[in-house]
């Protein structure tokens, strides 16, 4: 909210320079985010009269003004190009030697060979918003030769508010005065207002047919009001100030009583309502033509003021267009009503509006405040528009109104919430200021009741907070507390994901961090199961296309980082990141799914050469095996390699013959292979990059270490080269190696070669295994050796035709 | 007719000055000195002389012998210190060459955020903890007192399932879910990705935060200070980091607080980054609200608590000197690799 000081000063004046109050506000919670001047930097600018004008003899657009600048000096000549220059306009004067916003110094000239002494000023010449086109037109009786800064007090300064929610009740001047009195304690200065008394017996009945949602509703009649009074510089100035446009008197007096009491008013053309005031809750479909020109189809939870035949405005958000005072209004109905925030609260929004009435509902007006706001309405319509009012109609349903209970408040509490004791005649001197009433029950015990205005006090805490707000926050203490923690988790057998991290850098990886929703189409490109809707958790208001669904894997978040760092000219990309993928449970729909485990992936993506580029390594194109020694390197870092195996696999992201699985005790827990280039083409890709992803959870699973002896001997080492059908992985001919010598003291078992070529028939390789053996107890000797290879050699041959090389 | 040993020492002294490598060195040293060596001969001839030479000439004989194995023995040592200097000098590198093979990546400055804000809180005993990102509405808002028409709600533009369920827009369902876990004493911080809707210069629809919560009893507002000034001052490196705490509101604590840090880019003096304000808002505090506790079936007038919030990007912007929050979803490699 944007408040003038001055108009705050006037209300409530502490000892404080702007910066001051900015500082007491923003300590005590009501942040003050501005502070700017209302009008631009300029001096010598006077009240002027214009005396007579004439043509221009050379330019068809600009006059010859004769001009007043102070009472008795000689008349001065002033060339001016503003339509609205005529005699006896009062208007702003920058005098010869002023200097204007934006640098401009006003000199001695000739425009068109016409000496000009000076120059008329419009608004937005002087800094003071857009204003109407051509020269800023001051009242008639506006002193001629006063500095306009001194007449429109303008040596003023906007306090731009930003306040939090619960703070409905600043979002009016005398709020904030009130507010500003209670914690500086200088003395509030409200204005008298007085009731304007009847002069004619003219009323509207008013009917709550949603007493809850609307429990005081009052309206008043102002008949022959003057439709051409025009709205005094002095109002205008005050709107201008707190960020309104002028829309003429009726408007304006009611946009001046919400700025200065907090109370949305509004005006209606009498004489186009029909018979009486109903607030009633809409009816389905039930249409409404907005002040703004919007069409709006009313939901039953609509609050509506409808006379005895159709709606006449949305309660508490925006009048209606049909019933809206204009130029041509000769009667108004005012109406000054409480809606009770839930009533409101949310409605505006759906129409995509926030109007200035529906943010002060929502938070909550005072519902006490509205008789003297149609009083203060009344007044200010009379004086500057002339009219005849009837009496002030109120409906109210006592029942229904917000009740203000008392809150207990106890001193101990406050020093147990706080960690300082408060002096209770200081707890006392603070609710009191901040016009809550006090009834002491006992030795530090209260039962205070707060104003009407405070929604936001209901429980002993809000009390508290007021203390420790209105004191200052800084009055309390810091302190330490006393060690309570537990001793962190630290399993022997957990892998951190930070270690997994680690290895992963300490390989070349980046890490990256991708958006957890992702386009659509690449969703189904990279997870086919995933076109089928019912596995995905697609967002209901998403902000745009490429961000609307939520991945099921990482890989979309990974390759849209390689595509944008390759149209950077980076050639070489290794990236990598740890974060969860969204997929629907089995057995539930994205539409009844009721809550969603954490589904953590580590994923990966390399592409361009093998080794950044360097004097001493050929630059080779990273391959599938690179990718792999990646993944190997994670599984390491379990410590339990061996319960991985790597199968292959078809992935329809991943090329058919480069696709692994990885599988954990047998259990499916990641993928690992070159994107499929198909895919590279859809995605635009020049290159096609390798990527891995395995559920974190297989991965943070370690083990505890368990000792077994170290052989004192020397070890034996035995190469065996087999030849056997190209199709058997490698991975088989190891396990059946392996079977064949469970018992056997195996310390490694290792494939050094793997050859295709002359000497090897085709459709056939060539495996060289090598089996490193030691005891604990002895030196092993050819005849331990020689039966064990014997017996793999025989197994390779009957699991897959493999038989020793020549 | 036997040779003068003399002679023969002179001579062999020669090939030996002579010799310049080590092959030809024991060459010579057999042809000397070996079994058939011309000195070995010189003693084989012996016992053709007078027995009154014998003695002399024995003597004379060993005593070149004794001598040429000396200068062989030296001549070795200096060739094989020659060949070891010359092999040296052919094997010696340039060392300025940078070294092979691959150098490291690194974090992504979120997380080596994240893992400092972790280390300082598990230091002083707080536990970590993870909470689901899709959530539902009791959890992120009703448990934390935003009922439905709740203007706070305003604040916070969700992203909603088909099902009802939502991203969680702060990370605060955590305190819940370990209230509802565990009855006080509780202390822990719960980081992870939260998400609104919201997308311009200075927001991302998702972005990081850390939450912390403390319940126990005689839990006052006087220790939440305690933790965060110090918290602050450790975490941006300076024991004299001006710190302020100012009245708020979030509808989950009561009391509540923003805290402020003196402007760390201009010292306090004002500048674009803090608005000219000299402070910097950094984090959301405050008093867990008694209806929070209750929700979860603390009592809460014997537990007290405080929570807090923050943003662990806005920490890293300052941290890090970084003008735009953007930069941390583009994973641009230039940007990543400046966190090594």
């Amino acid at each position: 909210m944007r408040v003038s000081e001055s108009w705050l000063r006037e209300w409530c004046n502490p000892p404080l320079d702007t910066s001051g109050i900015a500082e007491r506000l923003t300590m005590a919670g009501i942040e003050v985010g501005a502070i700017e001047p209302v009008a631009g930097p300029f001096d010598e600018v006077v009240v002027a009269r214009i005396v007579s004008t004439r043509p221009h003899p050379d330019a068809d657009r600009l006059r010859l003004c004769e001009v007043e600048a102070a009472p008795g000096e000689p008349l001065l000549g002033i060339v001016c190009g503003a339509p609205n220059a005529r005699p006896e306009l009062r208007v702003p004067l920058a005098r010869v030697g002023a200097r204007l916003p934006g640098g401009l110094h006003i000199k001695k000239s000739k425009i068109r060979g016409q000496p000009s002494e000076g120059m008329l000023c419009s608004a937005q010449e002087l800094g003071l918003g857009e204003g109407q086109a051509g020269l800023l037109e001051l009242p008639h009786d506006a002193p001629i030769g006063t500095p306009l800064r001194d007449y429109l007090q303008l040596d003023d300064h906007v306090i731009e508010v930003e306040l939090t929610p619960n703070r409905g009740d600043c979002l009016g001047l005398s709020g904030l005065a009130r507010e500003l009195s209670a914690l500086t304690d200088a003395p509030l200065t409200a204005p008298d207002i007085q009731p304007v008394p009847a002069a004619s017996d003219r009323v509207l009945a008013v009917r709550l047919d949603a007493p809850g949602a609307c429990p005081r509703y009052l309206c008043r009649v102002v008949e022959n009001v003057n439709p051409q009074a025009p709205s005094p510089l002095w109002l205008q100035e005050r709107l201008r100030r707190a960020g309104l446009r002028s829309l003429g008197p009726v408007v304006d007096i009611t946009n001046l009583v919400l700025l200065e009491l907090g109370q949305p008013l509004h005006a209606f053309d009498l004489d186009r309502i029909g018979g009486e005031i109903v607030v009633r809750q809409a009816r389905a479909g039930e249409m409404l033509r907005l002040l703004n020109g919007q069409d709006v189809e009313a939901d039953p939870d609509l609050l509506l003021i409808c006379d005895a035949m159709r709606p006449l405005a949305a309660a508490g958000i925006m009048g209606g267009a049909d019933s809206a005072v204009d130029d041509g209004t000769r009667s108004v109905l005012l109406e000054s009503a409480f809606f009770a925030p839930r009533a409101i609260a949310g409605r505006a929004r759906r129409f995509g509006l926030q109007t200035d009435a529906s943010q002060r509902f929502e938070r909550g007006v005072d519902p006490q405040l509205q008789r003297l706001a149609i009083e203060r309405a009344t007044q200010l319509l009379i004086d500057l528009c002339g009219g005849v009012p009837g009496p002030v109609v109120e409906a109210c349903s006592e029942a229904d109104l917000p009740a203000s209970p008392a809150i207990c408040l106890r001193a101990a509490r406050v020093t147990h919430v706080l960690g300082c004791a408060v002096a209770d005649d200081e707890i006392e001197s603070i609710l009191s200021r901040l016009d809550c009433a006090l009834h002491r029950e006992d030795a530090g015990v209260w039962q205070v009741t707060p104003p009407s205005r405070r929604f936001d006090l209901a429980i002993e805490e809000d009390l508290i907070e007021e203390l420790a707000r209105v004191r200052g926050y800084e009055t309390l203490p810091a302190v330490r507390p006393a060690p309570r923690g537990n001793f962190p988790p630290a399993g022997d057998d957990r892998v951190s994901r930070q270690r997994l991290a680690l290895t992963l850098v300490d390989r070349g990886y980046q890490e990256a961090i991708t958006y957890s929703f992702i386009d659509l189409r690449i969703a189904g490109l990279i997870n086919p199961e995933a076109r089928a809707r019912d596995r995905l958790f697609m967002l209901s208001n998403p902000l745009s296309a490429d961000l609307a669904v939520m991945r099921t894997s990482l890989w979309p978040g990974l390759l849209r980082a390689y595509s944008r760092n390759a149209h950077r000219q980076a050639t070489r990309v290794r990236l990598f990141e740890i974060g969860s993928r969204f997929v629907v449970p089995p057995g539930s729909s994205p539409r009844n799914v009721e809550s969603v485990p954490p589904d953590a992936m580590v994923a990966g993506l390399v592409a361009g050469p093998r080794s950044p580029e360097q004097w001493g390594v050929s630059a080779t194109p990273v391959d599938f095996f690179d990718l792999k020694a990646d993944v190997e390197a994670l599984l390491a870092s379990t410590g339990c390699a061996r319960d991985f195996t790597v199968e292959p696999g078809e992935h329809p992201a991943l090329h058919p013959g480069q696709s692994a699985r990885l599988l954990r005790a047998g259990q499916p827990v990641g993928w690992l292979g070159r994107l499929h280039p198909q895919i590279e083409a859809e995605l635009g890709l020049d290159d096609s990059p390798l990527l891995f992803e395995i559920e974190l959870a297989a991965l943070t699973a370690g083990r505890v270490p368990a000792y077994s002896e170290v052989s004192r001997f020397p070890s034996v080492r035995r190469d065996i080269a087999v030849v056997l059908p190209q199709a058997v992985p490698v991975a088989a001919l190891l396990a059946t190696a392996r079977g064949a010598c469970a018992e056997a003291p195996v310390q490694d078992m290792l494939i050094f070669d793997v050859y295709q070529g002359p000497g090897v028939p085709a459709g056939f390789k060539s495996v060289a295994l090598g089996i490193t053996l030691a005891a604990v107890e002895r030196t092993l000797t050819d005849a331990d050796v020689d039966p064990l290879i014997a017996r793999v050699v025989r197994a390779l041959t009957e699991a897959h035709q493999a038989h020793l090389r020549d | 007719m036997t040779q003068d040993p003399q002679q023969l020492a002179d001579e062999a002294q020669r090939a030996i000055a002579a010799c310049h490598d080590e092959t030809a060195l024991e060459q010579l040293r057999v042809a000397y000195l070996g079994q058939k060596g011309a000195v070995t001969e010189l003693l084989r001839g012996l016992p053709q002389l007078p027995p009154e030479q014998r003695r002399e000439f024995g003597k004379a004989v060993n005593v070149t012998k004794q001598a040429l194995e000396t200068a062989i023995e030296a001549r070795r040592t200096v060739l094989r210190e020659a060949a070891l200097v010359a092999r040296l000098e052919t094997e010696r590198v340039d060392v300025t060459l940078p070294g092979r093979g691959e150098q490291p990546g690194g974090l992504h400055p979120v997380t080596r955020t994240l893992a400092r804000i972790e280390a300082l809180f598990r230091g002083i005993g707080f536990d970590v903890e993870e909470g689901p990102e899709i959530e539902n509405d009791f959890h992120n808002f009703g448990a934390l007192n935003i009922p439905a028409d709740h203007p706070a709600r305003a604040m916070h533009d969700t992203f909603y399932l088909p099902s009802g369920l939502l991203l969680r827009t702060h990370t605060s369902p955590v305190q819940i879910r370990a209230l509802e876990r565990s009855q006080p004493p509780v202390q822990l911080i719960a980081p992870g990705r939260v998400y609104r809707r919201d997308s311009d210069l200075t927001h991302t629809p998702m972005f990081h935060q850390v939450e912390g919560l403390m319940v126990d009893e005689g839990v006052s507002f006087g220790h939440l200070k305690g933790i965060l000034v110090e918290f602050l001052r450790q975490f941006f490196g300076r024991e004299d980091l001006p710190i302020r705490f100012r009245p708020s509101f979030f509808p989950f604590t009561e009391p509540s607080a923003e805290a402020d840090i003196g402007c760390v880019i201009c010292d306090g003096a004002g500048c674009r980054v803090c608005k000219h304000t000299g402070w910097l808002e950094v984090l959301g505090c405050g008093m867990v609200h008694p209806n929070v506790l209750r929700n979860v079936g603390v009592d809460p007038e014997r537990y007290t608590g405080f929570a807090f919030g923050m943003g662990v990007e806005r920490l890293a912007m300052l941290q890090y000197r970084i003008g735009d929050l953007r930069l941390f979803f583009e994973n641009d490699l230039r940007f990543l690799r400046q966190f090594n």
